[in-house]
């Protein structure tokens, strides 16, 4: 495999129909770590995030303009297809969604079915198993594998969907608020889980939890809006050590330290 | 209202008690209304059980199965062929309308522009608007003679397909179900035009059913499967489809409902036969219950009148289980309709 490049977003600006969300993001995301975006409501992360494997565009009139490039390939290049870039550029969502309708078994194995792919039975029974101890949860299903995936708790379901996303063998991991629904032990299990996954994984996660970005990311990046309706720009990216102590911006530094406002 | 004022100046003040012996006026008018209407319903379905068994009754008492003797009518041999063209014009039609539908109602909800979506739905609902008689004109009179080469071809290529066996027939036929066998004729008023015509009508309100279902699948659900990489058939395939399943199934119910008393178009479309023939092409076969109560009952009196009645109730407990299995699968899957 070869050497796992940055991504690297030039001038991108991200609309919701003629409405500008996002503006002139520049960033350089670092391989095989984790890049945590903090920034108030409405400020544009989860957005930008959505545009790192166009999943942005499945909303009605948003489009994304510039560039982002995973491993060299601009990813909004007209000739790409927004399908082969989220096989490679997983996403975990806020609040967890199991495929109501499978099984724990079928969930993980969903990707890897899609595309008609063919896969044999004992491959899949190995992608089943590497793919849940590598989101932790082996040990608390593999008793109940044909079980319905909804059964389990909430912080089980968040963990089924980060093996359903890594069994797809994704280079880069975007994570938006994957904890926001959790309780605090389940929480520590996911953040425990996205130190072991930035060995393999690019990993890119929106956290509104300040004290989460800080545990789980070796870089910040700080969003932020100057009011309601207008666009939100990437004020800040640094490694979080830093960010957190010493944040060269003030707007970064105010809302830190929660004097945001 | 505090209970602290210090002077209290009116009556109702003073007492601690809120209760009131005056019942008000509107409320009781009102609830006496909306209870009498419920009642109504059950009233009307009761009395129109109790006038199809009780105006059925001369003829059941007068048939061969009842009094034993060898030259009056057979009940079961007028009804069941009735019965059996109702049932078979119905499924062909719902297994004409449902891929359909489902194909309208999936283009509608995930892949029209959002302006064209809407305004096919407009034209769906309009569909179901048009009243049966102009179905039945226009499936007699354009439809027909349209179809003759689409027959013609069926019965030379398809003629012997499929040939499984089917049931063991009361009157005539044949132990194998070919349905494109037999020799059409020009007309073609065969089962094959009404089920076509019965299809277009049952279309509407299976495709409103299934995409308000589809429309409902979960944000969230659609793009997990579209966020590990799946094309928009295969996020319809994994998700969409497997939400809306008893949705579709329910609507499916409601279209066999309405196929199955559905008179007009039969009416004016079928030339009727009394057969147990699965040969849909072949004309003068089949006769469905509410095409033969509507072209009958005109001229019929005493025991005919009666048998008409019998198989009107014959068909009001059929739709009567359709529905209430209908009801019983959208209430077993939660999905609002």
């Amino acid at each position: 495999m070869a050497a796992p490049q940055p991504i690297n977003v030039e001038d991108l600006n991200i609309y919701y129909g003629d409405f500008l969300a996002v503006e002139g993001v520049d960033v350089q995301i670092r391989p095989r770590s984790v890049t945590a975006l903090i920034g108030p409501s409405g400020c544009g992360k989860s957005t930008f995030l959505r545009t790192l494997n166009r999943m942005h565009e499945v909303i009605p009139g948003a489009y994304a303009q510039g560039k982002v490039e995973i491993n060299g390939e601009n990813i909004y290049d007209p000739r790409v297809d927004p399908v082969n870039v989220r096989r490679r550029v997983g996403m975990v969502f806020q609040k967890a969604n199991p495929f109501p309708t499978m099984s724990i078994r079928d969930n993980v194995l969903a990707g890897v079915k899609l595309n008609s792919r063919r896969i044999s039975k004992s491959a899949a029974e190995e992608l089943l198993e590497g793919s849940l101890k590598g989101a932790n949860l082996w040990n608390e299903v593999k008793d109940r594998l044909d079980k319905p995936g909804m059964g389990l708790s909430g912080g089980q379901q968040q963990r089924l969907c980060i093996a359903r996303t890594i069994a797809v063998k994704p280079e880069v991991v975007l994570m938006d608020e994957p904890c926001s629904a959790l309780d605090p032990i389940s929480t520590l299990a996911i953040e425990d889980l996205v130190h072991e996954l930035k060995e393999e994984y690019t990993i890119v996660i929106v956290t509104h939890n300040m004290q989460q970005a800080s545990r789980v990311s070796d870089r910040t990046g700080f969003f932020n809006i100057a009011g309601t309706g207008k666009p939100g720009h990437l004020i800040e990216i640094d490694d979080t050590q830093q960010m957190f102590t010493n944040p060269s911006n003030k707007q970064t530094e105010d809302y830190i330290s929660g004097r945001f406002g | 209202m505090s209970t602290t004022d210090v002077t209290p100046k009116t009556p109702e003040a003073t007492s601690p008690s809120m209760a009131s012996s005056r019942r008000r006026m509107g409320d009781s008018v009102f609830s006496a209304l909306s209870i009498g209407s419920g009642l109504l319903i059950f009233v009307t379905l009761a009395l129109v059980a109790v006038f199809l068994t009780t105006e059925s009754m001369p003829a059941v008492m007068e048939s061969k199965e009842i009094i034993g003797d060898a030259s009056a009518f057979s009940l079961l041999e007028t009804t069941l062929p009735l019965i059996f063209g109702t049932i078979l014009a119905a499924a062909i039609a719902l297994a004409i309308a449902i891929p359909v539908s489902i194909g309208i109602a999936l283009f509608i909800s995930h892949y029209a522009p959002r302006r064209l979506a809407s305004g096919l739905g407009y034209m769906i609902d309009l569909l179901a608007a048009v009243p049966s008689v102009v179905y039945g004109l226009w499936g007699g009179i354009w439809l027909v003679p349209k179809l003759e080469p689409l027959y013609l071809f069926l019965n030379s290529t398809l003629g012997t397909w499929p040939s499984w066996p089917g049931f063991v027939p009361f009157v005539g036929g044949e132990p194998v179900v070919a349905l494109f066998a037999g020799d059409p004729t020009a007309p073609m008023r065969n089962l094959a035009s009404a089920a076509i015509v019965l299809a277009v009508m049952i279309l509407p309100i299976i495709t409103a059913v299934a995409r308000e279902i589809f429309l409902q699948t979960p944000r969230l659900q659609e793009e997990a499967a579209l966020a590990l990489g799946a094309t928009r058939w295969e996020t319809i395939r994994t998700v969409v489809l497997p939400f809306g399943k008893s949705g579709v199934v329910a609507a499916s119910m409601l279209g066999l409902g309405r196929a199955l008393g559905e008179t007009m178009a039969v009416l004016m479309i079928l030339a009727p036969g009394a057969t147990f023939s699965f040969h849909i092409l072949e004309v003068g076969m089949h006769q469905s219950i509410a095409a033969n109560i509507a072209s009958k009952q005109a001229e019929a009196s005493g025991t005919d009148m009666s048998l008409l009645i019998f198989t009107g109730l014959v068909l009001f407990v059929l739709t009567f289980i359709i529905n209430a299995l209908a009801r019983w699968i959208v209430a077993r899957s939660g999905v609002k309709s």
